[in-house]
């Protein structure tokens, strides 16, 4: 958000929902009169279940998405002691201070409600999303039930696959969801530049030849992002047409194969106590006929490193600025209104691997 | 799944399609043009990671510059001109392997330097870089340059594509862009060369295609028997500034009408594309611009209106009018407003005019397009009490605020059945969250892609010329003065002469 914002808020406790929406009606009418520029955006709405004592961070992370602010944010937060709903409506309005200039409007509703409300909390929040645009739902502290309850609502689920410490529980997990809706996985964004980078690489003729000669993929992580590593495996695995096997964890590494047409692919997955920020910290690639590519985090983008069959290596900067997690977060909320074909059968693959 | 590799299957699903390692050389590096548009774009391309894996830039002027000097000047232009604040570790990457090559544009030397900078770049890789010359230069170096890079054999590469890109105008009437053409398509094929017209670039004139392809509900009335006229408007607020050179030898009628207008129009009358490729957009839109009978001699006057700003008031100071603006000349007869009024000769737009206006010091900043349809065949309702049923118009708004409105007929609440235009509105900006790439952006690595959908093609240039030079001849035989219209209003009343009954310009 700029400096150039003006806010009307509407609070209520122990209020209902057909309340909080007559709220929005109303504060949207007054803006209207107000300013014949106002024109409240309308792209998606954003539903947010937090633990009520987090709220203050995932709120932090929000304002850092910039020009990727959803339209309405309606943001749930969970109080197990709580039995009533309060609420707290927020219209704020952007630019139209000069001529000609739109005021652009983005309404946020901020509900404290408590666990009753959870496992029928698509009754409350169904009045108070905008008919017609998608609808993004976001759980980022668990809360399965309320997840399972607004899941017909939403077209689109964001998630962090990351969240889940245990490999095969979160690809359990995310692939349950992703049978009921489109599901956004910052895991997979993060991976986002490193998958173009390597499609990037195997581009020209001479080395696209080498991808069905791929004898070995390694992946370095953040120790906490070792979901990262098989959904990038995944997706090589099911761009490629390998058969994907198990991967085998031995002091924390993760090991084994992949079945090519030619060849096996050995694969190795590690985690990089170095690495400060989740995602993957770097990749290298072989192949049989001795050829190698690997990608490391460096200043201003990806340092490549290629070794071709006689030894010879070369080394340059593949260019691009870190996102940084607001960054991360922002492109999850544009990617709801995208599809991206190839996440989901990534997606299987991965369980095929940590099944 | 296939694992034969004829196509490269990591590529499905990713937004940044690879882009063939390449290097980038523009002539008139040091110009205006590469410092606030080219080099910033350059920037913001590295910085979403959508530059090719590897790239290389080669600025080539005649300032006598170190290497380490031009890396200075891109750094110094990048931060003042970017759309967003650098990162300087992605700027220093880009910029640490940058080399210069001062030069004058015919200096046969400065060419063996390039052509050896060139190959160092791909023996240093051990690969073939693609090439692209993009000239940014003053239009009368564009054949020196296209001839010099003729004569050192830069124009192909084996193993690669070589690529000219060429900044506009393209030539100043018809024989001088044919001129041009005839020199360019010596040395490159068709397919090598990228014409740029920035306005092509931008996304809401992208958009105008979205708009008429991807809806059902306008083709069934986008034709004669529905549309009863067309107005395209490109008008500015603003003066010539220090623009005088230049403006006073091109007018409005060649540096807005001749490209982005009728590019306009274009869009907005051509057949829809059986494929969104290249050749399949250009083709229809070359068969819009020759169904448009260039003038004949004395029909000029009927279908052209030109006019000069006079001193005013603009945004609530005072103006001066052109020919009092620093380095115009007393008795300058160049134009500073136009408007034209054409006919698109084919099935779907025969007998429906089309108006088109551009001018500077106007009411105020605005481009679009407005399609008025025609008025309902019978009216049952009442009229007295209100302004009563008007026909629907359809405005779509290149800028400042892109979007697409309606007008629609609608009931006055009350107990008679009165009626007046209700608005129905998209606007751009709130129902996206993506901010649209500078046009420059889209173009550069269009051409780094080999992609000319928004590029004009050779007989897309000609056919624009012919249309606008019958009148650039009528107007060059008459050295009277021009009529002149206040600086900051509607712009000249001559204009409502080219109007047909009934017919209106929208106000500004």
């Amino acid at each position: 958000m700029n400096e150039n914002v003006t806010d009307d808020v509407w609070s209520a406790q122990d209020t209902s929902p057909d309340a909080i929406e007559a709220a929005l009606r109303e504060l949207l009418r007054q803006r209207h009169a107000e300013d014949a520029t106002f024109v409240p955006a309308r792209v998606l709405n954003l539903v947010v279940i937090v633990d009520r004592d987090w709220r203050g961070e995932i709120e932090n992370r929000l304002e850092q998405v910039g020009r990727y602010h959803p339209s309405r944010t309606i943001v749930c937060a969970v109080d197990p002691r709580r039995t009533t709903l309060d609420a707290w409506v927020t219209m704020s309005a952007e630019g139209g201070k000069s001529p000609g200039e739109l005021c652009v409007g983005h309404e946020r509703v901020e509900l404290e409600l408590g666990p009753k409300h959870l496992a029928r909390l698509d009754t409350i929040i169904d009045p108070l999303v905008v008919t017609d645009l998608a609808t993004l739902l976001w759980s980022p502290h668990g809360h399965p039930e309320a997840v399972d309850s607004l899941i017909a609502l939403a077209q689109v689920v964001l998630l962090d696959s990351v969240d889940e410490p245990e490999l095969r529980l979160a690809l359990e997990r995310v692939t349950e969801l992703a049978n009921k809706a489109y599901v956004v996985d910052l895991a997979w964004l993060r991976s986002t530049p490193w998958r173009e980078r390597v499609a990037a690489t195997f581009d020209p003729k001479p080395w696209r030849e080498e991808l069905r000669r791929i004898s070995a993929v390694k992946a370095r992580h953040h120790p906490e992002s070792g979901v990262a590593g098989v959904l990038f495996f995944g997706w090589l695995a099911s761009r490629l047409g390998w058969q994907p096997g198990s991967l085998l964890d031995t002091g924390g590494v993760l090991h084994g194969k992949a079945s090519s047409r030619r060849q096996e692919v050995a694969l190795r997955l590690e985690p990089d106590p170095r690495q400060s920020v989740r995602g993957l910290a770097g990749v290298s690639i072989e192949t049989a006929s001795g050829m190698s590519i690997s990608l490391d985090r460096a200043p201003g983008g990806l340092r490549a490193t290629r070794r071709t069959h006689d030894g010879r290596e070369s080394q340059w900067t593949l260019l691009g600025a870190s996102r940084g997690e607001g960054g991360i977060l922002g492109e999850g909320v544009r990617q709801a209104l995208l599809r991206d074909p190839t996440y989901r059968p990534a997606l299987d693959a991965a369980r095929a691997m940590v099944a | 799944m296939a694992t034969e590799v004829a196509e490269n299957p990591l590529v499905k699903g990713l937004e940044r399609l690879p882009v063939h390692p390449t290097t980038l050389v523009i002539f008139g590096a040091t110009g205006d043009l590469s410092q606030r548009k080219l080099l910033p774009a350059l920037y913001n391309l590295a910085h979403e990671g959508a530059l090719p894996e590897r790239f290389n830039l080669i600025g080539f002027s005649r300032r006598e510059k170190a290497h380490s000097d031009y890396a200075a000047l891109a750094k110094e232009s990048i931060r003042r001109f970017s759309r967003r604040e650098p990162k300087d570790e992605v700027l220093d990457a880009l910029l640490e392997h940058v080399r210069y090559i001062p030069g004058n544009f015919d200096d046969d030397d400065a060419y063996v330097r390039l052509a050896a900078q060139l190959d160092e770049f791909d023996e240093q890789a051990e690969l073939v870089f693609n090439r692209i010359f993009y000239l940014s230069t003053a239009p009368a170096f564009f054949p020196v340059i296209v001839s010099a890079l003729g004569k050192r054999k830069l124009n192909r590469h084996k193993g690669a594509e070589v690529r000219v890109v060429i900044e506009k105008p393209f030539g100043t009437d018809l024989k001088t862009a044919r001129e041009l053409n005839t020199i360019v398509l010596r040395e490159f094929n068709e397919r090598q060369v990228f014409r740029i017209d920035h306005y092509l670039g931008k996304e809401t004139v992208q958009n105008i295609m979205a708009f008429r392809f991807a809806n059902a509900m306008f083709e069934p009335v986008w034709n004669r028997n529905y549309i009863d006229n067309v107005q395209i408007t490109a008008a500015e607020d603003i003066g010539i500034g220090t623009r005088a050179g230049y403006y006073d030898h091109a007018g409005a009628l060649r540096d807005l009408v001749q490209n982005h207008m009728l590019q306009l129009l274009t869009l907005l009358c051509m057949e829809p594309p059986i494929a969104f490729t290249a050749d399949g957009v250009r083709n229809e839109k070359v068969k819009v611009l020759s169904a448009i009978r260039p003038p004949r001699p004395e029909e000029v006057a009927k279908m052209a209106v030109r006019a000069q700003y006079a001193a005013g008031v603009s945004a609530g100071e005072d103006a001066v009018g052109y020919l009092e603006e620093d380095g115009v000349p007393d008795d300058s007869t160049t134009e500073t407003y136009v408007a034209l009024r054409l006919e698109v000769s084919n099935w779907r737009w025969a007998g429906v005019p089309i108006y088109l206006r551009t001018g500077k010091r106007l009411a105020r900043k605005v481009t679009e397009i407005a399609v008025t349809l025609r008025p309902v065949p019978h009216l049952a309702f009442q009229t007295e009490g209100s302004v009563g049923v008007q026909p629907n118009q359809l405005v779509l708004t290149v800028q400042p605020n892109e979007g697409v409105s309606l007008s629609l007929g609608a009931k006055i609440p009350g107990a008679t059945m009165r009626i007046r235009p209700v608005m129905m509105e998209f606007q751009y900006g709130t129902s996206f969250m993506s901010e649209s790439p500078e046009a420059y952006e889209r173009l550069i690595l269009d051409a780094m892609r080999g992609e000319a959908t928004l590029f004009t093609r050779n007989d897309e240039v000609d056919a624009l010329w012919s249309i606008v030079d019958p009148i650039l001849e009528a107007w060059s035989d008459h050295t009277g003065a021009l009529p002149q219209y206040p600086a900051g209003s509607q712009g000249p009343a001559e204009a409502d002469e080219l109007l047909s009954d009934g017919h209106h310009w929208r106000a500004l």
